[in-house]
């Protein structure tokens, strides 16, 4: 638990709570960009150069857009008429209760962190997997998983065309 | 002395950072890094402020600015106090906060991505493995920061401009994501100090070994360069911005400094994507001919983004602005498919063994599909010259 | 559509990039204030008054007739009778204006004081560096600066002058002769009528013895 990683969680706790609790939908979107943005410092921070800049290309760079043109789009940047908590929060905190308690289970019980404490090896090794690893392991070992999220990729964009393109011949 | 002269930088910080005690080194060698990086790029926008107007000037029949010092050339000074004294308007219903950070976050990403663009032999600042992923990463952020500007101004053009803003840069972000790809495919790594490493050497005939001098090489440098003018709305692609358009875009309700950061936010952008097509396809700091190489290679590198700068503001003074349609549709219906094409003509290539086949193979289908696109997409639309009707 | 257009309008743009280096014809700036645009003669910014001979105010060619006043469309003329007279260029004695008031800074230069003064007297001048830090009386110039000699008018506007001059001294010429032939004619009545007064007295005498 080194002093880096430690400013990184404060700064996306802080973010994502933010991006929970503001009033502005604007500015809970910016909240969230910069979430994404602490998350894709804790890949580089634990050296997944790849993912990390993935995460930032790709979230920050194209979800965050997004949710910011939904947001324009719609009506959603004047103030809220209700109050920020909805009225069934205390089963919202009780799923998530439930959902940390799953994941932190799975985390502990996965073979690598077992594998970890065995070694009892002060500073761990980091396995360093260049962009080739993963490039060569896509093309080989995960080409299906790669193709059909491509098809998945393909259907979404061919129905959002087809959405949009009805909405033009409505008019 | 050729050697030490292209090495001067690294001696310089070596020697800076002997000063320091050794637990400090690391840090120091890298403030000193920033430091330069930061000084002469900063101060190549100044002068290239001073050019660009003096250049479209002499372009339009006119000098530019001749007043301020020699020929003109302390305009900057001039504009930066001007920029600094300006009072600071902020809107009243605009939102404080986000209207206050935008500007920096234009800025911020603007200078970061320089830490990957090696500007000499062993001057780059951070050797990252992904280094090219790590630029387009940085550089999507800066499309944030637009519609940050936009909407915090609480005003309709400022919103109108920053939501085209954003749509042209994401249209354009895969053009030029996809015509750098066939750089990386080639090479087989995204680090940019191999990318330049493997444009080292020269052909029999005297060409050097560039990727703008094969067929796929040279297509990808125009989309590059293309797609680099729309990413950082540079005429004539610069409806967000056009003054006469939607008076100034997203940044109309700045003023005084913070308008003087989106300036330099984009033209630091400019510099950085110049420099980054100047790694992908002009060989980074090689020189042109083996018997220049006595030249330092920063210097190279520095001459070869002064002609990319002056190539952009050439094409600024030539091409009237395009119309979000028109700009859109490049993008998705021109752009888009050459770059998909490009990088199957690069694989070709690349499994073809040397010789003049490939070279007529790779020619082939770069220009076949260029011309069909190009003729196909006119739709039958004759371009004849225009002919006026007067009223009698 | 194959992009040759933008080759060249390149073209077109590098030829003018470079030849404004070399040909006067691509590089059209006049550098003002060092250098000044040469104007044409009939070119016109705001009145002044014309004054014959050295002295402005006995040459003064206005006589207060006021019809610039009346025609001025933005009224920006003040004009003043004087009480007493003096003589003109003719000889003849013409009342002269005691104040000619012009307000630059409504003068919209439209040249109708110009064109209907019978006397020749206002004229339009191609000055038009007047700027002044007085934004209140800093453009309202009266008589005396607005009296220019015959001999600037003539500078300014060589032919236009040339022909009032040429009109001027036709109607001199005309003026003299007729005011000779009027002495003439007066010359010989009063000879007449002295001889006749001089005449019939010499007749009664005889009459009345």
């Amino acid at each position: 638990m080194n002093i880096v990683f430690a400013i990184i969680a404060t700064v996306t706790i802080a973010a994502a709570v933010a991006a929970m609790s503001l009033r502005n939908l604007v500015h809970c979107a910016l909240a969230l960009s910069v979430a994404f943005a602490g998350l894709a410092a804790a890949y580089l921070q634990l050296g997944a150069q790849f993912v990390g800049f993935t995460q930032l290309l790709v979230y920050v760079g194209a979800v965050a857009i997004l949710v910011v043109f939904a947001i324009l789009l719609t009506r959603g940047s004047e103030p809220p008429t209700q109050s920020v908590l909805s009225s069934g929060w205390l089963t919202g905190i009780v799923t998530a209760v439930v959902v940390l308690g799953v994941l932190v289970y799975a985390i502990a019980k996965s073979p690598t962190v077992a594998q970890r404490s065995m070694v009892q090896s002060a500073v761990p090794a980091e396995p360093s997997v260049t962009v080739r690893q993963i490039g060569e392991a896509l093309m080989n070992k995960f080409v299906l998983p790669l193709e059909v999220v491509g098809l998945l990729l393909t259907a979404a964009l061919i129905g959002a065309v087809i959405i949009a393109m009805k909405e033009e011949g409505r008019k | 002395m050729a050697e030490s002269l292209d090495q001067i930088f690294v001696t310089l910080n070596h020697l800076l950072t002997g000063f320091a005690p050794a637990a400090w080194r690391p840090l120091v060698a890298a403030v000193i890094s920033i430091a330069g990086i930061i000084g002469v790029f900063a101060s190549l926008f100044a002068v290239t402020t001073v050019l660009e107007r003096k250049g479209l000037g002499r372009i339009q029949n006119r000098y530019g600015p001749n007043r301020v010092g020699p020929f003109g050339f302390l305009q900057p000074a001039a504009d930066g106090i001007k920029a600094l004294i300006k009072e600071d308007v902020v809107p009243r219903a605009a939102d404080k906060i986000v209207f206050f950070l935008a500007p920096l976050m234009v800025v911020i990403p603007a200078f970061l991505v320089y830490a990957v663009l090696p500007i000499g032999r062993n001057m780059v600042l951070v050797d990252y493995d992904a280094g090219v992923l790590f630029f387009f990463a940085i550089g999507a952020a800066t499309e944030l920061s637009v519609f940050m500007a936009g909407w915090s101004s609480r005003n309709k053009y400022s919103l109108l401009g920053a939501m085209r803003a954003i749509a042209q840069m994401i249209s354009y972000e895969i053009p030029l994501i996809l015509s750098a790809v066939t750089v990386i495919m080639i090479v087989g790594s995204l680090s940019t100090v191999k990318i330049v490493a493997a444009q080292a050497g020269f052909h029999s005939i005297g060409l050097p070994n560039w990727f703008v001098f094969t067929p796929w090489g040279f297509a990808g440098f125009i989309l590059f360069m293309v797609a680099a003018t729309a990413e950082t709305n540079r005429s004539p692609f610069d409806l967000p911005e056009g003054e006469s358009e939607i008076i100034a875009g997203y940044y109309i309700e700045y003023s005084g400094f913070k308008f003087a950061l989106f300036f330099l936010g984009e033209y630091m952008g400019l510099f950085a994507i110049s420099g980054l097509g100047i790694t992908l396809f002009l060989g980074g700091w090689h020189a042109p001919l083996a018997i220049l190489e006595v030249v330092p290679s920063w210097m190279w590198f520095f001459a070869k983004l002064l002609a990319l700068i002056f190539i952009f503001i050439w094409i600024r003074g030539t091409l009237p602005r395009l119309r979000m349609d028109q700009l859109m549709s490049f993008a998705w219906k021109f752009m888009l498919p050459m770059a998909l094409i490009n990088i199957i003509s690069a694989a070709v290539w690349h499994f073809m063994p040397p010789g003049y086949e490939r070279w007529l193979v790779g020619a082939a289908m770069v220009v076949g599909p260029y011309v069909l696109l190009g003729r196909g997409l006119m739709q039958g639309k004759k371009l004849e010259k225009r002919t006026y009707r007067y009223a009698e | 559509m194959l992009g040759e257009g933008i080759i060249k309008g390149m073209a077109v743009t590098a030829k003018n990039f470079l030849g404004s280096y070399v040909s006067e014809e691509r590089l059209t700036t006049i550098q003002y204030p060092e250098e000044r645009q040469v104007l044409q003669e009939a070119v016109r910014q705001f009145p002044f008054l014309v004054f014959d001979g050295n002295d402005p105010m006995a040459g003064l060619r206005c006589v207060a007739c006021q019809i610039c006043e009346k025609e001025c469309p933005p009224k920006c003329i003040y004009i003043e009778k004087s009480k007493d007279k003096k003589p003109d260029y003719i000889g003849k004695m013409q009342i002269y204006p005691a104040t000619f008031d012009i307000d630059l800074s409504v003068c919209m230069s439209c040249q109708i004081c110009v064109e209907v003064c019978p006397f020749e007297a206002i004229k339009m001048d191609t000055d038009f560096e007047l700027s002044t830090g007085d934004r209140f009386g800093g453009l309202l110039v009266n008589k005396h600066q607005l009296a220019k000699s015959n001999d600037h008018y003539r500078d300014i506007h060589p032919t236009e002058a040339a022909e009032v001059d040429e009109r001027l001294a036709a109607e001199k010429v005309k003026a003299e002769t007729k005011a000779k032939a009027d002495a003439e004619a007066k010359a010989k009545a009063a000879a007449e009528a002295k001889a006749k007064a001089a005449a019939p007295p010499a007749t009664p005498p005889a009459q009345t013895k």
